[in-house]
């Protein structure tokens, strides 16, 4: 019993139920996120149409290199995480604290990598503004989406990588048993970080090198 | 170790009220009670109600006199603009959700709290933030763009707190995101037995429509004003027509979340009335499943039809053929339920309770919005009256006359369940008539000089408008009486009112069959739900009010 009065918080009467609460709570969530982005790629969409031929010249200016290792190194991350999900199902502790620490670093990683292509854009000059090196000025937008795309996803992905890590530093210290209901939630929330990057990858690497 | 085992146990102190339950500061700011979480949501917008009210006073002295007698052109800008946020984001779009709403949806489906108790109360901190960064914004000098942050004033050109407004309003987006997503999963997995979808009250309908249109449209708003900031602050070119951007997309981007936020401030109202008038006509509320899907399909064809904004943004006629068709689509299902309110009363044992002459004057107040909504749908009609006072008089009609007087009826009925107190009936019936009677007389002009011509957000105007701006101007002294009375005898109540009990009212739903105050956990024992709700008198006709038959309850308590 004293597990479950651990699992099981205010106002569920089970503790299934309660987990159904946490996963669907997630899909409403991040039903809201793909509005939120959609907002983002529509305008993409729109000034991409507009101006073809300046994208495609602005978009050859990505690092293709670190685009790559990135998608590799994210897609790891949510491999490590759907494991660390399973084995908290199996009741495994120290696989599932291996496999969400394991996550935290590839994210890490790849906040690193990517800050090291932030720097890399800067060197080029690729801030949009004046004396911007590309012409015509509409690659000034690509580069403007590029950096608050890969911005707001940077963002996304540090969030997640703060709660991944109090989950962990949770089920280390023992106050979160391994049972409990938010794995499913914490997982969703770092898929979804991934999939928005799966639609980033061909928007901002591949089109210009068609 | 197996489910069955996993009972919960509570330990529940007999009839302490959840205003009892601990009295300092320090538990009231740290709550995960959705009542209490409720009552912190109330100050707050009550607040800002009031600074958004002062702020628009101070315009509407002003336009008492043609040429500008007090304020510069910029301050007079800036206040109309801090009204629009404040009222907008600060008030109305949380104001009936997030107080009733999170007061009563777990009492009405029969719940002990919403799905995720701490993620409500950090709506509750989003909404704060947001609001330390609106009201930084106003310290700063405030902004002069209008609430609508159009592009390229927001970004190039207006020189005010743009940055801070924007996050504020973004910010406090979230706190909207996170209510709906919890009031969603609430309604979905914490129905009590035999609480089917088609036995909920209206009034949860309501809630669950408008928490929809809140997660779904919220985040465009978010993304549309992040990228007014990128702009404006690091100098990104989403807008700017010098490297090809289109000044226009932000209006589409904007009004596909602005648009269906009218329906998050009306399909709460359209609930509360709902609940109010099935209580005080002793009716059930006459097509009670085709209200259901009226509401559903206001939250959906909402989404379609935000072009009819940017009639005269020079997007395509075809553009505007659809969207104006779809204008008129969306007045359907609103028309069903007017009639159907209306339906609801016809032969009612009606009972003249404050909260059903707020009601009332919601039902007339929303027509008359509902039906100049259908001029502005009307491309030829809108050409001529865009960005005039028509338009201002019939949004203010939907808005105010509509929203704000639901939420006064809603307040007003739900008072007693949420305080366990009764107000002064006299009091509240004079406050509503006044409110009325107020509101008609600040909005009515309005309709007349925008038809006339008179375009919105000028301070200074031709000296043939004067007549209509003072009779507006006296009419808003009237409203500021109506608003400020209920602050008077509501809180007077809270001392010398009544005890309640638990059903002042007869009303049928769960959230009556409860102390008044509720217990912290709402309920005793959870109750099983019997019957569809409303059940007052039975369909045939019915005798007078004194005469009148008991009603039955929706739960079974035992």
């Amino acid at each position: 019993m004293s597990e479950v009065s651990r699992v099981l918080h205010e106002p569920w009467p089970s503790v299934e139920r309660q987990k159904l609460a946490v996963t669907f709570g997630m899909w409403v969530f991040i039903a809201s996120e793909v509005l939120f982005f959609g907002g983002l790629f529509l305008a993409y969409t729109i000034y991409r149409h507009l101006d073809a031929e300046a994208f495609k010249a602005a978009a050859r200016e990505t690092e293709v290199v670190y685009g790559a290792t990135n998608t590799a190194v994210l897609l790891t991350s949510s491999l490590t995480m759907a494991m660390a999900v399973k084995a908290s199902q199996e009741g495994l502790r120290r696989m599932t604290l291996w496999c969400l620490t394991a996550t935290v670093a590839l994210g890490v990683a790849f906040l690193v990598i990517k800050g090291f292509e932030y720097h890399s854009d800067l060197e080029k000059g690729l801030w949009p503004g004046p004396g911007f090196p590309l012409h015509p000025a509409a690659t000034q937008l690509f580069w403007a989406f590029y950096w608050i795309a890969t911005g707001i996803h940077a963002v996304h992905l540090t969030v997640g990588i703060g709660i991944v890590s109090v989950v962990t530093l949770e089920l280390k210290r023992g106050t979160l048993p391994v049972e409990a209901t938010r794995f499913d939630g914490v997982a969703l929330y770092w898929h979804l970080v991934d999939t928005i990057w799966i639609f980033l990858l061909p928007m901002v690497y591949l089109i210009g090198r068609s | 170790m197996s489910d069955a085992a996993l009972i919960y146990v509570r330990h529940r102190d007999k009839e302490e009220s959840y205003l009892q339950h601990c009295h300092t500061l320090w538990s009231w700011i740290t709550t995960t009670d959705h009542k209490r979480i409720g009552i912190l949501y109330a100050l707050s917008i009550t607040f800002f109600f009031f600074i958004g009210g002062l702020a628009i006073g101070a315009v509407r002295l002003e336009l008492m006199f043609p040429h500008g007698e007090f304020l510069s052109d910029d301050a007079y800008n800036r206040l109309f603009t801090l009204h629009g946020i404040v009222m907008v984001w600060f008030f109305l779009v949380p104001s009936i959700p997030t107080t009733l709403g999170n007061f009563l949806l777990p009492m009405m489906i029969g719940a002990r709290d919403v799905a995720f108790p701490r993620l409500n109360l950090v709506s509750w901190y989003i909404f704060i933030v947001g609001a330390c960064f609106a009201i930084f914004s106003i310290v700063a000098g405030g902004v002069d763009t209008g609430w609508t942050f159009y592009t390229p004033l927001s970004t190039m050109f207006s020189n005010g707190a743009v940055i801070s407004a924007a996050a504020g309003v973004f910010i406090v987006g979230f706190s909207s995101i996170a209510t709906g997503v919890n009031f969603i999963t609430t309604v979905h997995l914490l129905r009590a037995p035999g609480m089917t979808w088609f036995r909920l009250p209206l009034f949860v309908w309501s809630i669950y429509a408008t928490s929809l249109v809140m997660v779904l449209a919220t985040p465009v708003l978010a993304m549309s004003l992040l990228l007014v900031i990128a702009e404006r602050w690091l100098g990104m070119p989403i807008f700017n027509p010098a490297n090809g951007g289109d000044p226009i997309l932000f209006q589409h981007l904007f009004w596909f979340y602005s648009h269906p936020a009218v329906y998050i401030m009306v399909l709460p109202a359209m609930g509360v009335v709902s609940e109010v008038f099935a209580c005080f006509a002793r009716r059930r509320v006459f097509g009670y499943s085709m209200m259901v899907y009226a509401m559903m399909a206001i939250a959906v064809i909402g989404f379609f039809v935000w072009g009819h904004h940017m009639f005269v943004s020079g997007q395509s006629q075809y553009a505007n053929f659809v969207f104006s068709f779809l204008s008129f689509m969306v007045a359907v299902p609103s028309a069903i339920k007017v009639f159907n309110w209306t339906a609801t009363l016809y032969r009612g044992q009606i009972t003249f309770e404050a909260p059903l002459i707020y009601s009332l004057g919601f039902l007339g107040l929303f027509t008359v919005g509902g039906l100049t909504g259908l001029f502005l749908a009307s491309v030829p009609i809108d050409v001529h009256v865009t960005d005039t006072y028509f338009v201002v008089a019939h949004f203010h009609y939907i808005m105010v006359g509509g929203s704000v007087s639901a939420f006064f009826a809603g307040l007003h009925f739900w008072w007693p369940k949420v305080t366990g107190r009764l107000y002064s009936e006299a009091w509240a019936r004079f406050a509503a008539i006044v409110m009325f009677l107020g509101f008609n007389t600040t909005f009515m002009p309005q309709f007349i000089m925008g038809y006339g011509g008179m375009p919105r957000r000028y301070h200074v105007y031709p000296p043939e408008f004067q007549i209509w701006h003072v009779m507006s101007s006296v009419g808003a002294v009237v409203l500021f009486v109506a608003y400020t009375l209920p602050l008077i005898y509501l809180t007077w109540s809270l001392f010398y009112g009544k005890k309640a009990g638990a059903n002042p009212w007869e009303a049928t739903g769960l959230e009556w069959q409860t102390a008044s105050p509720p217990p912290k956990d709402n309920f005793k024992t959870l109750p099983r739900v019997k019957a569809p709700p409303y059940r007052y008198h039975p369909d045939r006709e019915a005798p007078d009010a004194e005469n009148r038959e008991p009603e039955t309850m929706q739960g079974d308590m035992t």
